[in-house]
């Protein structure tokens, strides 16, 4: 997309604005009360490799952009802080960072959500449970992803730090809270909050009080002084005390799945947004109580208004879905763009027998095995590069259908239909196949930005723009929506041809390290 | 009539001497190669170079043959890129519109319809992707006939059925309402292949400004055109539909013009 694409400002006054600090990018995208996006600005940060598995982003260049496009955003749409009437955020989640909330220095890069530096750390936590120590209180498994490892290890290697943190004088946040601090004023008088959907990606939230779990603390050795104020994903949090939105309220946080789960307005249970882009992030509301998955999936806070109880939802991802796309134009040269897989796809009926299974590096939800590998399964003479085009399409919409037999597993609660976004929906041949395997409709939104949109509804309504959540469901457009066309059969016997396929992947690398 | 272009005719063998052995070649090894004055050889290169067949090196100053050269043989626009690049401005062109929108292009003797966003209201609607629509009534099909010398060829031999009496089915009738379409840069279809419904679509034009498709809006007449004058179409529609295929048009490159 680019960069510039403001449409001509319609809709008149008030508007809501929000900021996507996101994993490559940060956004800031002005909405009209119907939910039209006004104006859009974005900006790149660098991706920082200090050494493999490690990732990293310089926060203050970070809080830099966030300034730059909030104010190109304004200024696109040709409107000043009093046409706007709060201000939403939504981040990558789980990546983390602690500054001197004297200086409002970062004490070192934020270490991003993919880094795998504290793989060993965790093993080491997991003591003689394993991965599922804390699964219980959090509804996670211990894993490098989430903050609280990054946060140890940030207070184990950065000299000095510990003591300073002990002392009172660190603050330890995820980009919400970066961003929220800085917005209100930084080291003078910032507001140290997170929300419970972010908290709820840091291993250290008890899912059901929604407080830090002291118990965790303790055992990952991690002082209490550090951490946010635990609040709901709408409430004013404060003001914005300078800049090109000075003097509105910050109203709004929420990690970019949840928020994507808001804008797609999955507001009961059983509803579930499917976000399609280089990975795959499916989460389902599952009402007022956490579900524990018994089948791989996260248990996380879906979203929290105000002083309504929280809503919970399940998550799965898929690891690889649109990257085998990038796979197949970049390493395999089978295609120019990513557009025309479906296009060599649609050049045949059916995989012609060939099942293809991305476990590039391991099988993700529902199997967790990292001893597995990708496999190219029922080759024959008869089979082309179609072929396989069409089972990579395939992969992903199989993929979903395993997730989504998890939740309803776990949950007890089937599947009514798909609200999906991102990139990939634009491949018809995807959607009408997802449909196909989960026999079950397919719906796209007409605004793509669920994630902004999510912030900007949630911000919206704290601050009263909109009543509730009825009126941002009459805000809700399908663009266009794919039916299942598959007899059962078929899609019985595929699925089984599918878990075969699954089932050649595993115990592929031995004795791991 | 036999003589040649000289200038066209010394492009050519340029672009023979960067295909040939050694890849990149400085102005003087060109210039001398072909018996050429610097400056002339220099002016006809930075031509080659503005169209793509020829680019320099920017560190050597050499020159060597340009990717336009490797797309010439495999030109079209893949219609699943065409959806893509196009999936955020017709999403926005049916919210403001109010009306369901189509994407077309040209297969065969019809529209081939590529992409389809649906009219953003709660009634239960058909995906109506891989349909094909005629090329001599609809407005995408006007507009195609209108900027596309192939789509125009099939358009004139075509039978030309009368869908309705509203229908031009004489090719000198056709003739002027292409002429118009070019004159203003859209079409429209007012109860011409629909009883009923009225369309309004404009062209989308790639880098090379060639046309790859036509974007339309597709509705009840009552809606699409002023009241009470079945033949006005509603201003604002006319003007969300071009803005919505300059845009597209520029996201595959296309510059002002």
């Amino acid at each position: 997309m680019s960069d510039n694409h403001s449409t001509a400002s319609h809709g008149h006054g008030p508007f809501i604005a929000a900021i996507d600090q996101g994993t490559t990018s940060s956004r800031c995208i002005v909405f009209d009360k119907d939910g039209r996006i006004v104006s859009v600005d974005q900006k790149e940060h660098e991706q920082i490799f200090p050494k493999p598995g490690w990732v990293e982003h310089d926060a203050k260049e970070i809080w830099e952009n966030v300034q730059q496009v909030v104010a190109g955003a304004v200024e696109k749409a040709g409107i000043t802080a009093k046409d706007v009437k709060a201000i939403g955020i939504t981040n990558q989640r789980e990546t983390t960072l602690m500054w001197d909330k004297n200086t409002g220095e970062p004490v070192h890069n934020a270490i991003v959500w993919q880094d795998t530096r504290t793989d060993g750390l965790c093993r080491e936590l997991g003591r003689n449970v394993g991965k599922d120590r804390f699964r219980r209180e959090t509804g996670l498994p211990l894993a490098s992803y989430f903050a609280a490892p990054k946060i140890r290890w940030l207070l184990d290697n950065v000299e000095g730090l510990r003591e300073r943190a002990e002392a009172g004088d660190i603050l330890f946040g995820t980009m919400d809270s970066w961003v929220i601090w800085n917005l209100t004023g930084g080291a003078e008088g910032g507001v140290h909050v997170t929300d419970v959907t972010n908290a709820s990606r840091t291993l250290l939230m008890n899912l059901r009080k929604l407080e830090w779990d002291q118990k965790i603390l303790h055992s990952i050795d991690i002082p209490a002084a550090v951490l946010p104020e635990i609040r709901s994903s709408a409430e004013v949090y404060g003001t914005a005390a300078a800049g090109a939105l000075a003097g509105v309220p910050v109203a709004s946080a929420l990690g970019d799945q949840q928020a994507a789960l808001f804008g797609q307005t999955c507001y009961d249970k059983g509803e579930a947004k499917s976000t399609y882009g280089t990975g795959t992030f499916m989460l389902m509301n599952t009402g007022d109580e956490p579900v524990n998955s018994y089948n791989g999936l996260l248990t996380t806070v879906g979203y929290r208004i105000g002083d309504e109880p929280p809503v919970y939802a399940l998550e799965g991802s898929i690891a690889v879905t649109g990257s085998l796309v990038q796979w197949m134009r970049d390493q395999m040269g089978l295609i120019n763009s990513a557009a025309e897989i479906e296009t060599l796809a649609s050049t045949v009926e059916d995989n012609g027998g060939a099942y293809f299974v991305p476990a590039f590096s391991g099988l993700f939800a529902p199997y967790w095995r990292s001893d597995a590998r990708g496999v190219i399964a029922g080759l024959t003479r008869y089979v082309t590069k179609a072929h396989i085009a069409r089972a990579v399409l395939e992969a992903t919409a199989w993929q979903t259908r395993e997730i989504t037999d998890a939740m309803t597993k776990d949950s007890g609660v089937d599947l009514t239909s798909l609200k999906v976004d991102g990139g990939m929906t634009s491949n018809n041949l995807l959607m009408q196949t997802i449909s196909d395997f989960l026999d079950a409709p397919v719906v796209r939104p007409m605004v793509a930005e669920t994630t902004c949109l999510g912030a900007a509804y949630a911000a919206g309504l704290a601050v009263g723009f909109w009543p509730d959540t009825d009126a941002l469901r009459a805000n809700w457009r399908r663009a266009a929506e794919w039916t299942p066309r598959m007899d059962a059969e078929t899609r019985d016997r595929e699925y089984k041809s599918w878990l075969k396929a699954v089932e050649r992947t595993m115990g592929w690398i031995e004795d791991e390290e | 009539m036999a003589r040649n272009i000289q200038s066209l005719e010394r492009a050519a063998a340029m672009l023979r001497l960067l295909a040939g052995g050694e890849r990149r070649l400085g102005l003087s090894d060109i210039s001398s190669a072909l018996g050429l004055a610097k400056g002339t050889a220099h002016g006809i290169l930075r031509t080659l170079q503005q169209e793509g067949f020829v680019e320099q090196d920017p560190a050597s100053g050499r020159y060597q043959l340009g990717a336009e050269l490797l797309r010439l043989g495999n030109s079209y626009l893949d219609v699943h890129e065409l959806r893509a690049r196009a999936l955020v401005w017709t999403d926005d062109l049916a919210r403001s519109s109010g009306e369901s929108v189509y994407l077309g292009v040209l297969h065969q003797q019809g529209v081939l319809i590529v992409h389809h966003v649906f009219r953003p209201d709660d009634s239960r609607q058909v995906l109506e992707v891989g349909a094909m629509h005629p090329l001599h009534s609809t407005a995408l099909g006007k507009v195609l006939t209108a900027y596309d010398p192939v789509a125009h060829s099939e358009a004139a031999e075509a039978e030309r059925q009368a869908f309705t009496p509203r229908t031009v089915t004489a090719l000198e009738d056709l003739e002027g309402v292409l002429d118009l379409t070019r004159a203003r840069g859209w079409a429209a279809d007012v109860e011409e292949t629909w009883e009923g419904v009225a369309s309004v679509a404009a062209p989308i034009h790639d880098r090379r400004r060639m046309p790859v498709g036509a974007v339309g809006v597709t509705g009840a007449v009552e809606r699409v055109c002023r009241d009470g004058e079945p033949g006005e179409l509603r201003p604002e529609i006319v003007a969300a539909v071009r803005d919505c295929a300059r845009a597209v048009s520029r996201d595959l490159g296309a510059g002002r013009f």
